[in-house]
């Protein structure tokens, strides 16, 4: 067994030219030869009732859109949150029932909802799902009825967290990264059922996530169709895949610190609660340490960073290849890039905490490690605008997207670097400066990157084109609003206005901050009015869109290839695609079209200059 | 061709507005001038980046948007220009974080003579002790707090007896005389920090951390909390006042002792026993 497999795999680890028929009983080498499937084709579960097609459904894509509807809900509060949040600070006592205790409520559901429940569902559970099977030539996940498990497992934790907004003492107001002791404590909003129900939602975030992140990672190692080298998957499925190995060895840093907290809070254990004295008298704690809280909670955050950013390098390379009508620039090292991001991404947490009090030296490794991941990411955003170069450039809505995601991204990487090289950290740390950041690198540019594939990929899904008016509305409001949200932000970072200040600081030793602050509430209600745009274009188009016909956008990647569009269960009909070649052979000098797709055997496009690659 | 010019102008824009800001540094009061410069450093690199990428790619937008029966280019790799692109980029990466690290160093390795400085923070406050003549401060414990014992200082510990306690939120520092900040907390996270000496740290609770600094400008500066720490954070202010020697010491010499604090105290209690024994005897 041992032996055969190590064959197989050093077959399939060879591009198809290699082992062409050649030499088998004398035929003819046939250059169009693919080796033949290891298992046979499996029929799957069909549902047949309304419930079992729709709602507990086993099918990954429906699976996809629910995930994609339910985070984009959850999402809309996150916005609606920041909408009462920015009326606070641009305008202070506008909203009367607005008291501190509120704000810093809003302030962490928020935080928390917009990372962990919109940004991480959508692009894992949303697109993964939806496009993993579809791209790797699978006809669903390997395990469906766990995958469906795991979208009511979200569902349940969506409605633990929304609970929270109903309790006594309401939602936590811990801030998103939940520090203890104040988390737990009187003198923080919702210290009470508030924090206790986030970590009972975060938990069970994490085990209906591990569920479906199995799922993802199995489908790609073991369910590819045939010739689907690993080298020829779309970097969407790249970016996706290693996203979610570096979930399921990061989210579990996330569920004990959720489960120690909660058994501070309820047994009165002290995993990170010291000896406090609290209105003079001194606590039932003793012997924990806060800091061992901010370790645990960014050994997993950090690498969530690139849980979300993964998946947009990846989606953004193939939006930006195939609407530039041209290969991505150097294939190879976005993949390696991308796999040492996410390796790297293991070793910087602790730069999040150079002023947190751990041990001084710590600073030094961080700022290493962290500066040394500035390279790969540089690397991509390099092939990125490479790919641009000498390319033949749809100015649509998905290309504008694209191009306001570079800008964005190269923009808040830059940031990064800043706060990243530990002494320029220290003035700028818990500044409007990191919420300017984080929002512009993890916020705005992962969010453009998720618009642009919602254009790119709805005509996949309904059938239909979304309108390119609106799609151009809705850009430039989002992209010049956002941007003039964030990028005044910095500013006030450097004169030093903290964070998480319920009333804007000022005084009379800085330059009053009133004038900018109304203005990036203004920016910032327009700009989420602006996503209503999208909403409408989304119910006109599903009824009333130019049809979509097969693959509207010329792409090569197998999701656009399959018999009826949009994609009915099991995807590929009678018999699964078989794949010839990488899915960037966009303008091949000699070919007919300008584009190749990937079932396209060799023989078709003869005395091309790449007939396989 | 307009995409290019919005795009164009959101770069133009930003560097105008970086040049033309009224909102930067506050005027540095602290000798951690060399972490402006680092910032000014990675400005100037990071910023020539930035609008480098993104000038290629307006002009990508102008020069190669989309025309019927153009074909675009074929060029899957360019093994030599990804190689000048990654040890271009190490090379700058390296050149900002080596003066980080050095800073850093300078950061966390704290003077001789430096004052101590034991800065107290709770939900939501600050108080102040420095040392007495012998220069030490007593060592403290959260448990040992109380009315009469406001730091907790451990009364066994002889350095704790001069020391110099300052129960309210403003401190005066000494002109051109570095301190060593010792921070802790009796409940959540703090920070103290005061922008226009740029350095901070945590205050956390079970734990003492520090930083240091040299004051270097007379002058009156606001504390804030830097940390969140509860539904008060956005109010948890001090003042600093930068003093001359001459004026510092004055005001030194003013301050109440640990000794002072505990013969007051017993003062009190021996009157007020002396008072109800009266009472007891009327």
């Amino acid at each position: 067994m041992s032996e055969d497999f190590n064959d197989n795999k050093t077959i399939q680890a060879q591009s198809s030219e290699t082992i062409s028929g050649e030499g088998v009983r004398g035929v003819a080498p046939d250059k169009d030869y693919v080796r033949p499937a290891e298992v046979a084709d499996q029929d799957l579960y069909h549902g047949h009732s309304f419930i079992t097609k729709w709602i507990f459904c086993q099918d990954a894509k429906v699976i996809g859109v629910q995930y994609f509807l339910l985070a984009t809900f959850t999402g809309i509060i996150g916005l609606i949150l920041s909408w009462l949040m920015r009326l606070q600070l641009g305008f202070p006592g506008a909203a009367g029932f607005m008291t501190a205790e509120h704000y810093y409520q809003f302030v962490t559901m928020h935080g928390m909802i917009m990372v962990v429940y919109f940004l991480t569902a959508l692009f894992l559970g949303g697109f993964g799902n939806y496009l993993i099977p579809l791209m790797v030539g699978a006809r669903d996940m390997v395990f469906p009825y766990v995958n469906m498990v795991s979208f009511w497992m979200f569902f349940v934790a969506v409605g633990v967290l929304l609970a929270s907004f109903f309790v006594p003492g309401g939602p936590t107001g811990s801030g998103w990264t939940l520090y203890p002791p104040q988390a737990i404590l009187e003198g923080t909003p919702g210290s009470g059922m508030g924090i206790i129900l986030m970590c009972v939602s975060l938990i069970l975030f994490v085990a209906g996530f591990t569920m479906g992140g199995l799922n993802y990672l199995i489908t790609v190692l073991q369910a590819r169709t045939r010739g689907m080298t690993l080298m020829r998957m779309p970097l969407t499925v790249w970016g996706i895949f290693t996203a979610t190995v570096l979930a399921m060895l990061a989210f579990p840093a996330l569920l004990v610190s959720a489960l120690m907290m909660t058994l501070d809070k309820v047994l009165a254990t002290s995993f990170f609660m010291p000896t406090i004295l609290k209105a003079g008298e001194v606590l039932e704690y003793g012997g924990g340490t806060p800091i061992l809280f901010q370790h645990l909670f960014w050994f997993f955050g950090h690498p969530e960073v690139y849980i979300v950013a993964l998946p947009a390098f990846g989606i953004v390379s193939d939006l930006i290849s195939v609407h530039s009508r041209k290969n991505i620039f150097g294939y190879r090292m976005m993949v390696w890039a991308i796999v040492i991001i996410g390796a790297l991404s293991f070793f910087v947490w602790a730069h999040h905490m150079y002023v947190s009090g751990m041990h001084p030296w710590f600073g030094f490794f961080f700022a290493t490690t962290t500066l040394i991941i500035a390279v790969p990411t540089a690397m991509k955003v390099y092939n990125w605008i490479l790919t641009l170069w000498k390319g033949n450039i749809r100015l649509n809505t998905v290309m504008l997207w694209c191009l306001g995601f570079i800008v964005t991204f190269v923009n808040g990487g830059i940031t990064g670097i800043f706060l990243g090289n530990v002494t320029v950290d220290v003035p700028l740390s818990d500044t409007y400066f990191v919420v300017a950041h984080f929002h512009m690198v993890m916020g705005i540019a992962p969010l453009m990157v998720i618009m642009g594939a919602v254009y790119h990929w709805f005509p996949l899904v309904a059938g239909r084109m979304l309108s390119e008016k609106l799609g151009k509305l809705h850009f430039w409001i989002t992209f010049l609003g956002a941007y003039s949200i964030y990028f005044p932000m910095h500013y006030l970072g450097f004169i030093g206005v903290p964070r998480r200040y319920f009333e804007m600081y000022n005084s009379p030793y800085i330059t009053s901050a009133v004038g900018v602050n109304e203005f990036i509430s203004m920016a910032a209600f327009l700009v989420g009015a602006a996503q209503f745009i999208l909403i409408y274009n989304i119910i006109v188009s599903l009824r009333m869109g130019k049809p979509a016909g097969k693959n509207p956008w010329q792409a090569n990647s197998l999701e656009w290839l399959t018999p009826t569009v949009p994609p009915e269960h099991g995807n590929w009909g009678d018999k699964l695609p078989v794949i010839h070649r990488w899915p960037y052979d966009y303008s091949v000098p000699g070919a007919k079209d300008d584009f190749i797709p990937q079932t396209t055997p060799p023989s078709e496009v003869a005395g091309t200059e790449v007939e396989k690659t | 061709m307009h995409v290019g010019f919005i795009f164009l102008a959101v770069i133009v824009g930003s560097v105008l507005f970086h040049i033309f800001t009224p909102w930067y540094w506050t005027d540095i009061a602290s000798n951690w001038g060399s972490m402006d410069d680092t910032i000014t450093l990675t400005f100037w690199v990071g910023g020539g980046v930035f609008v480098a990428v993104c000038l290629f790619m307006v002009y990508c937008i102008f020069k190669f948007s989309y025309k019927e029966g153009r074909k675009a280019e074929y060029k899957p790799e360019d093994k030599k220009l990804e190689r000048i692109l990654t040890w271009a980029t190490t090379l700058g990466v390296a050149a900002l974080l080596a003066p980080g690290l050095i800073v850093w160093n300078q950061y966390i390795n704290v003077p001789k003579n430096a004052i101590d400085i034991d800065v107290m923070a709770w939900q939501w406050g600050w108080q102040y002790r420095l040392p007495g003549e012998d220069g030490k401060l007593g060592s403290t414990k959260v448990e040992n707090i109380n009315d009469n014992n406001p730091f907790g200082i451990i009364l066994e510990d002889i350095n704790g007896k001069d020391d110099v306690l300052i129960q309210s939120d403003v401190l005066h520092l000494k002109n051109n005389r570095p301190v060593k900040i010792l921070l802790r907390s009796v409940d959540v996270l703090h920070n103290w920090y005061v922008p226009q000496f740029r350095a901070k740290m945590d205050a956390v609770p079970g734990t003492i951390t520090y930083y240091w600094f040299e004051p270097n400008k007379v002058g009156e500066y606001e504390v804030l909390c830097a940390e969140y720490c509860g539904v008060g954070h956005y109010g948890m202010r001090g003042r600093v006042f930068v003093k001359s020697e001459q004026d510092y010491e004055k005001w030194y010499q003013e301050q109440e002792t640990f000794s002072d604090l505990v013969a007051k105290q017993e003062e009190i209690e021996f009157s007020g026993t002396k008072l109800v024994k009266n009472n007891l005897n009327d």
